[in-house]
C-alpha cells in the first residue's frame, strides 16, 4: 500500500521497519518531520526516543546504543551535522554501525533552511578528524529514501561502519507516494563484539584508543582494507543514456531530479545527453564515470554547491574529457533552463542543443 | 588460613599507569571489590573517560566502552536504553564531567537516568599536565593559573553535587574523599549506595570523590592527603547532598 509521506517521514518509518529501536535527535529545520515522527512511532514499537540536549549528545547516545548492539539512528541538518562530527569520528574509530541522516540546508554558518548540497565534502571525505570514511547514500525521491534507509542499516552492520543518508531540504520535505518493501533479513555477522555484560565470556571493550606505538597504524591499515572492500562491492549509481550521449550530466539528489528532466527534454529533440546519478557518494562511482569519459565530448556536473562533487568527477575522469560545472549556492536550486543554457555554453556548435535552448526559452 | 585481604577478581592483575599516590587506582579497586562481592561483574557495563583513567578498561575485567571527552553521560544513556536491567556506570574526571561535559551530565541528571556516576575530583587536569580544572580551588596554583586561580579571570570552583541537587531528576548525590582508610571505606559505601540506587531503579546517582593528584599538586603523597582534608574540604564539604531514602 502506498502512503503519501515526506522524505523525512519515509526515512523514519523505514528505519523503524528495518529494526531501528534507538533514535536520538535534536530539532532542526528542514529535518523536523523526522524527529517528530520518531517521537510517536518509537514508543509504539517499544523503542527508545530521546530528544537530546544537543547534536553532540544525540550522536553520543547513538554511540552507546550501537556499542550495546542495538540498531541506532540520529538525524539532523547541516549545522547539527557539524556538531556530530566528533561522535562520527569516534563511531568510525570504534567500528560501530549506525545510521545518520543529513537533510542538508544552506551554509556556511546558520545559512538558511532551504535545499543545499554544500555538505558533500564533509560527508564523503570524513568530516571529523582521522582517516576514516562513512558510507554515504544519496536518495533522489521519497521512495528511494525509504529503500536506502533499509539498506543503510544492513550496510552498517555488514561493515561495522557508520552510514550517512545525504538528502537536502527538498528530498526531506517533498511529499510523494511511498511503499515500504520490507526486505528479507540478510545474513549479517553476529555482534559478538557488543557490550552486553561479560557474563560467562571474556570482556568486550569498545574503543578507538591505541596508545601503544604501532597499534594505531595497524588498526588504520585494517580500516583502509575495509574501505577498499566497500569500494569494491558497494558502489551504486543510475546510468541513463550513457551509451548514446555526447554530453553526460553527473548529479545526485535534487540536482539529479532536474538533470533527469533535461535528459528527457533532450531526447525529444534528438540531442544526445546522458546522465550518471551516483547513489553512493562514498564509495564514489568512479568506474562508470571513467568509462563514459572515454566516449563523450564532455561532462557537466550539476550541484547545489560551489563545486564539490565535481572534484571527484575530475579525479575519476583523469583528464580524458573536459569536466564542466554548474552550481547554485545558498538555497538556490538549478532550473532545467539554466542547465540547458550551460550545455549550450560548453558545446556551442551543437545544433540540437541550440534548438533545445530556443524551445526551452519560449516555454 | 582465612584471607583477610585479596586482589579483587574483577581487577586485572597488572601494573597500572597511575603515578605513585594517585587516587584513581583506589577508586577502580573499590569498584572491582563491589562487583565481586555483589556478583554483578557479568551484568555491569562501564564507561571510561578521557583523562588519566582513560585506560580503566585495561584494569577492570568487565564490558566497557570509551566515550569522547565529556560524553560518558550521553554514551551511558544510549547503553542503558539497550540494557535497562544492567548496571551501567560512568567514571569521569572533573574536566570531563564539569567542563567539556557539563551539558551532558546536567541533562543525564535532569532525565533522571538510572545510571551511577563516579566523579573523581582532583582539582586539576591530570592527563594534560596539570592545568586548571573547573574544580580548582581559589588561589590554587596550576600550570594555567601560575599565580593561583583568580575568580576575576578564571571563575570559581564548581560544586557539582550542589549544582545537580537542584534538579528534580537527581536521586543520590554524595561527596566523599580518599584522604584516610576511614574515608576510603566511606567512599566504598557511597559507591555501593550508588549501585543500589540504580539496581532499585531509583534514578540518577553521583558520587563525587576528592582524590589526590600529588604530581600536579606538587606535593608528596602524605601532603596531598592532608591537602584534601585541610584545603579541599573547605570548598567541597563532605557528606550526603541528596538521598532518595531520606526525604531532604
Ligand atoms: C575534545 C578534547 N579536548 C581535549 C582533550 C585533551 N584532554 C584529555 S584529558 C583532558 C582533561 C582531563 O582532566 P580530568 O577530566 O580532570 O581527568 P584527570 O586526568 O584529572 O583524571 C583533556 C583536556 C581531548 N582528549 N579531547
Ligand atoms: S597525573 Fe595526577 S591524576 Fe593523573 S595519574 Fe598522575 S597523580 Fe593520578
Ligand atoms: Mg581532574
Amino acid at each position: 500500500m502506498k502512503q503519501l509521506l515526506t522524505g523525512n517521514e519515509a526515512a523514519a518509518e523505514a528505519a523503524i521497519q528495518a529494526g531501528c529501536r534507538y533514535y536520538y535527535g535534536y530539532p532542526i529545520t528542514p529535518q523536523n518531520e523526522l524527529i517528530n515522527y520518531m517521537s510517536i512511532r518509537m514508543p509504539e514499537v517499544g523503542g527508545a526516543f530521546i530528544q537530546a540536549e544537543s547534536e553532540i549528545a544525540a550522536i553520543s547516545m547513538v554511540h552507546g546504543s550501537a556499542a550495546a548492539g542495538g540498531r541506532a539512528m540520529t538525524s539532523s541538518s547541516s549545522p547539527g551535522i557539524s556538531l556530530k562530527q566528533e561522535g562520527i569520528s569516534y563511531l568510525a574509530g570504534s567500528e560501530l554501525p549506525c545510521v545518520m541522516v543529513n537533510i542538508q540546508r544552506g551554509g556556511p554558518g546558520l545559512g538558511d533552511i532551504s535545499a543545499s548540497q554544500a555538505d558533500y565534502f564533509q560527508a564523503v571525505k570524513g568530516g571529523g578528524h582521522g582517516d576514516y570514511h562513512t558510507v554515504v547514500l544519496a536518495p533522489s525521491s521519497t521512495q528511494e529514501m525509504a529503500d536506502l534507509v533499509y539498506d543503510a542499516f544492513d550496510l552498517a552492520d555488514k561493515y561495522r561502519n557508520p552510514v550517512m543518508i545525504l538528502g537536502d531540504a527538498q528530498i526531506g520535505q517533498l511529499m510523494e507516494p511511498v511503499e515500504f518493501h520490507k526486505k528479507p533479513k540478510k545474513n549479517l555477522p553476529a555482534k559478538s563484539w557488543a557490550l552486553t555484560g561479560a557474563e560467562g565470556r571474556k570482556k568486550n571493550v569498545v574503543k578507538s584508543f591505541y596508545p601503544v606505538k604501532g597499534q594505531l597504524e595497524e588498526f588504520n591499515a585494517h580500516l583502509q582494507k575495509k574501505y577498499r572492500t566497500i569500494e569494491e562491492h558497494e558502489v551504486r549509481y543510475e546510468a541513463i543514456n550513457t551509451h548514446k550521449a555526447d554530453v553526460i550530466l553527473v548529479a545526485y539528489g535534487t540536482s539529479a531530479r532536474i538533470c533527469k528532466e533535461v535528459v528527457k527534454k533532450s531526447q525529444q529533440y534528438k540531442f544526445r545527453v546522458g546522465m550518471v546519478r551516483p547513489v553512493t557518494l562514498w564509495p564514489f562511482p568512479k568506474e562508470i564515470i571513467r568509462k563514459v569519459s572515454e566516449r563523450v565530448e564532455c561532462i557537466l556536473t550539476v550541484e547545489m554547491s560551489a563545486g564539490q562533487m565535481v572534484e571527484d568527477v575530475k579525479l575519476a575522469v583523469e583528464g580524458r574529457c573536459p569536466v564542466h560545472f554548474y552550481g547554485r549556492t545558498g538555497g538556490g536550486v538549478p532550473t532545467s533552463l539554466e542547465i540547458i543554457k550551460k550545455i549550450v555554453e560548453i558545446v556551442p556548435d551543437n545544433r540540437a542543443a541550440n534548438t533545445l535552448l530556443q524551445l526551452a526559452e519560449v516555454k | 588460613m582465612h584471607a583477610i585481604y585479596e586482589k579483587p577478581q574483577t581487577f586485572i592483575d597488572k601494573a597500572t599507569h597511575f603515578c605513585p599516590g594517585c587516587g584513581h587506582g583506589i577508586v577502580l579497586r573499590l569498584i572491582a571489590e563491589i562487583l565481586d562481592a555483589w556478583g554483578i561483574r557479568g551484568k555491569t557495563i562501564g564507561l571510561a573517560p578521557v583523562g588519566c583513567a582513560v585506560l580503566a578498561y585495561n584494569y577492570l575485567d568487565i564490558d566497557m566502552c570509551e566515550a569522547a571527552h565529556g560524553r560518558p553521560p550521553a554514551v551511558a544513556t544510549g547503553i542503558k536504553r539497550v540494557h535497562p536491567d544492567h548496571v551501567v556506570f560512568a567514571y569521569q574526571g572533573d574536566g570531563d564531567l564539569a567542563a567539556i561535559g557539563t551539558a551532558e551530565i546536567i541533562h543525564a541528571a535532569n532525565r533522571g537516568e538510572n545510571i551511577t556516576f563516579i566523579f573523581v575530583n582532583n582539582a586539576v587536569y591530570g592527563m594534560t599536565s596539570g592545568q586548571m580544572a573547573p574544580t580548582t580551588l581559589l588561589r590554587q596554583k596550576t600550570v594555567t593559573t601560575p599565580s593561583g586561580r583568580d575568580p576575576i579571570n578564571s571563575g570559581h570552583p564548581i560544586r557539582v553535587c550542589e549544582l545537580l541537587a537542584v534538579l528534580d531528576g537527581s536521586s543520590y548525590l554524595e561527596r566523599v574523599s580518599l584522604s584516610s582508610p576511614e574515608n576510603i571505606r566511606k567512599t566504598k559505601k557511597a559507591i555501593e549506595k550508588g549501585f543500589k540506587t540504580q539496581m532499585e531503579k531509583k534514578g540518577f546517582s553521583l558520587i563525587e570523590i576528592l582524590s589526590p593528584c600529588p604530581i600536579y599538586w606538587r606535593m608528596d603523597a602524605n601532603e596531598a592527603m592532608r591537602y584534601i582534608d585541610e584545603e579541599m574540604t573547605r570548598t567541597f564539604p563532605l557528606g550526603v547532598v541528596k538521598d532518595w531514602e531520606q526525604k531532604n
